[in-house]
């Protein structure tokens, strides 16, 4: 194999469904294209950090190209907040050079380990939804290779607006995103001022929410997925927005733009699988529960503790052992509170156990497909595989699809095709533009397999 | 794919009317819609493992399989790859044979070899090339724990599932890097169609006792299971009774 080529076993962040693929590094442009065109029977797939939870990044038995080497920023223009990136520049990356010229990523997951070419195809939301919507919002112009091998510049307005909202959140089906054009928000600080609450149940927790969620800029809701009865649901609310300098204690006044996130350390391959059971999930929710304050207004906090909690441990999906796990993220419409209801009731009563248990209210969606975020209840629990989790996931589905709702296909790894077609309406609209894209499905990923994408 | 959870979407088996295999398809297909491959030889029964999977829901279709004739292997598996990626394949087929003819009589022996090896190994040679192709999938071969040591009373079958379980054992380091699992199965004495009329040892299962186990070793992607469990420690000390002994014990 020549030298950039390797064979590797890939999962994704939930480290369940290992398969097999040749591994292009440090690519190029030209070598991407070149790829494309010599791309064989099982095709070929762009991954980045590999972050999604299944099996989006995967390609068994073909080629997966490592855009990570793929990682210029190419400029930062300060005034108007526009960057010009390789799809390969992690959101990690881009915070770091784009904070001193006062620019703020507008759209964070629950991670900055995410490629700008990941965030584009899962079309990545945050805790900023309801306000700002998700990632391809705020894409002003994107370079993808297509099957036929050649460079396509798209906008969202332009003549190929079809095949630029199919790649925002089109799983990387409809080509390689190789370049992008960001508008990034002016930021006066990399600061939050947090307000902090405790809801005692789901209704109390769902009440707050809906009252005054539209007075933050960031809102999101860590919630307790282990008790049941009176204090189902029960809750720590964390809301904020943007500090301002005048904001800041003095101590941080003279350094608002400092990237403060440290990384604490990378937990070790050691962690047996069972080691998250319902005894220590109902340890950690009950801890996570008390250590929260009843009620706090106005804390300063740095990037770390107010967005990415997580990026303090690295590779901390190995904390689940080697069985891995899920991540089931759905949202339902507002109106559909019940159902809502019934699936954290679900969630709690099944014996399955989650410590990652977010709950959040999205705004409007955007004019993506497949684009996972629609305005309604959105929430995600980290379950470890075990027997049993099958029944959960297929009641859980129901119930979503009961609601007309539907899960988020980058956390996704068990649904079938056609559960699938039931929950995005505006599929075979993806699929036309797909299907007049690439043809012969020269893009093509284990996950695009399992659910006939 | 398989998912997840573990459930495939697609099995092929070989030995289409195994009683195990047929075992460990209805057992998948108890979680998940399948599609099925049955390589078999045509006959009455194959028609009615058909219809019985067609009522779990199954998507079935058949390949003609004659595991005595290895020149026919390369053909059956194309067939039986051509509708997608297989997610699990059962090598379930095997003949027990009249233990006593197998050791005197000439033909009798080359038939268990035939059979239960040389068409074991001939199917797995392919169907590493097939797996290779496409970077994933389970492998499942059943073998026997009449392998792990040689008995009077069926030993000729014994050897042929010695020789099938080390080929598999190694397939297993061998498909690794390629994304493939391979389970090795050992069940002990399970009560099907071949074995009826003989006297149930120890530890006896059904073929729905082997498939939990199978459908578990799939998907945790263990790679050596016996059936029952607690037969690997049974195996593990009878290997290493002394044989004046071994030979009167009522195994």
């Amino acid at each position: 194999m020549p030298q950039n080529l390797s064979s590797r076993t890939l999962t994704g962040w939930g480290r369940t469904s290992p398969t097999t693929a040749t591994v292009l590094t440090d690519p190029t442009p030209e070598s991407i294209a070149d790829a494309v065109r010599g791309a064989g029977r099982r095709g070929i797939l762009a991954r980045g950090l590999g972050r999604a939870y299944g099996d989006a990044a995967q390609n068994a038995g073909g080629l997966v190209v490592d855009m990570t080497g793929l990682d210029r920023v190419h400029s930062i223009d300060a005034d108007g907040g526009v960057v010009v990136v390789d799809a390969g520049v992690s959101l990690d990356t881009l915070m770091r050079r784009a904070l001193p010229f006062g620019l703020w990523v507008p759209v964070l997951p629950g991670t900055r380990q995410v490629t700008v070419g990941g965030a584009i195809a899962a079309d990545i939301h945050g805790k900023n939804h309801h306000v700002a919507g998700s990632f391809g919002d705020h894409v002003l112009a994107m370079d993808l290779v297509t099957a036929s091998g050649e460079t396509r510049t798209l906008t969202p307005d332009g003549p190929e607006s079809d095949l630029f909202w199919a790649t925002v959140g089109g799983m990387g089906l409809t080509g390689i995103v190789v370049r992008a054009t960001l508008r990034l928000e002016p930021t006066e600080s990399a600061y939050f001022v947090v307000d902090t609450e405790r809801a005692a149940d789901l209704d109390d927790l769902m009440a707050r929410l809906a009252a005054d969620d539209d007075a933050y800029t960031y809102s999101v809701a860590w919630f307790d997925s282990v008790a049941t009865g009176a204090s189902m649901g029960r809750a720590v609310l964390t809301r904020g927005w943007a500090a301002r300098r005048d904001d800041l204690p003095r101590k941080l006044r003279s350094d608002p733009l400092r990237f403060d996130a440290p990384k604490l350390f990378t937990a070790p391959p050691v962690f047996p699988s069972g080691l998250l059971n319902r005894a220590t999930a109902r340890a950690f929710n009950e801890v996570w529960f008390r250590k929260a304050p009843a009620e706090r207004r106005g804390e300063v906090q740095n990037i770390t503790t107010f967005f990415h909690p997580l990026d303090i441990v690295g590779e901390w999906n190995r904390v689940y052992g080697a069985r891995g796990f899920l991540q089931y993220q759905f949202v339902v419409p507002f109106g559909e509170e019940d159902a809502f209801r019934r699936c954290v009731a679900a969630i709690a009563d099944s014996g399955h156990v989650s410590c990652l248990n977010v709950l959040k209210r999205f705004g409007p969606g955007n004019a993506a497909p497949l684009s996972f975020p629609a305005p309604g209840w959105t929430l995600a629990v980290d379950l470890p595989a075990g027997p049993g989790l099958t029944t959960l996931c297929t009641t859980l589905d129901e119930l979503v699809l009961g609601a007309g709702g539907r899960i988020y296909l980058a956390k996704d790894s068990r649904v079938d095709a056609n559960t699938l077609a039931r929950m995005y309406p505006r599929l075979d609209e993806w699929r036309k533009v797909r299907a007049a894209a690439d043809p012969h499905g020269v893009f093509v990923s284990d996950l695009a397999r399992r659910v006939s994408l | 794919m398989i998912d997840a959870v573990g459930n495939p979407q697609s099995v092929l088996l070989i030995g289409g009317t195994s009683e195990i295999g047929l075992a460990v398809v209805a057992k998948f297909a108890a979680t998940t819609r399948l599609r099925v491959v049955l390589a078999a030889r045509p006959s009455d029964r194959i028609d009615e493992a058909v219809a019985r999977l067609r009522r779990l829901r199954c998507d079935v279709t058949i390949v003609p399989f004659d595991a005595r004739t290895p020149q026919t292997h390369a053909a059956t598996l194309d067939k039986a790859f051509a509708d997608g990626d297989i997610d699990v394949t059962v090598v379930a087929f095997g003949v027990l044979g009249d233990q006593e003819k197998a050791w005197t009589d000439l033909g009798a022996a080359l038939e268990l070899v035939d059979v239960n090896y040389t068409a074991a190994v001939s199917v797995g040679v392919l169907l590493g090339r097939k797996l290779t192709e496409q970077g994933h999938g389970s492998l499942v071969a059943m073998s026997s724990v009449a392998g792990e040591r040689a008995r009077r009373s069926n030993f000729v079958y014994g050897s042929t599932k010695a020789g099938m379980d080390v080929f598999y054992s190694g397939l297993t380091e061998a498909l690794r890097p390629a994304g493939v699992h391979v389970a090795v199965v050992r069940p002990g004495f399970v009560h099907t169609r071949m074995t009826t009329g003989l006297k149930a040892a120890p530890l006896s299962v059904t073929p729905e006792q082997v498939a939990e186990v199978v459908v578990d070793a799939v998907r945790r992607r263990r790679e050596l299971v016996w059936a029952p469990a607690p037969l690997r420690f049974v195996m593990s000390a009878l290997r290493h009774v002394p044989r004046p002994i071994f030979r009167r014990l009522p195994v």
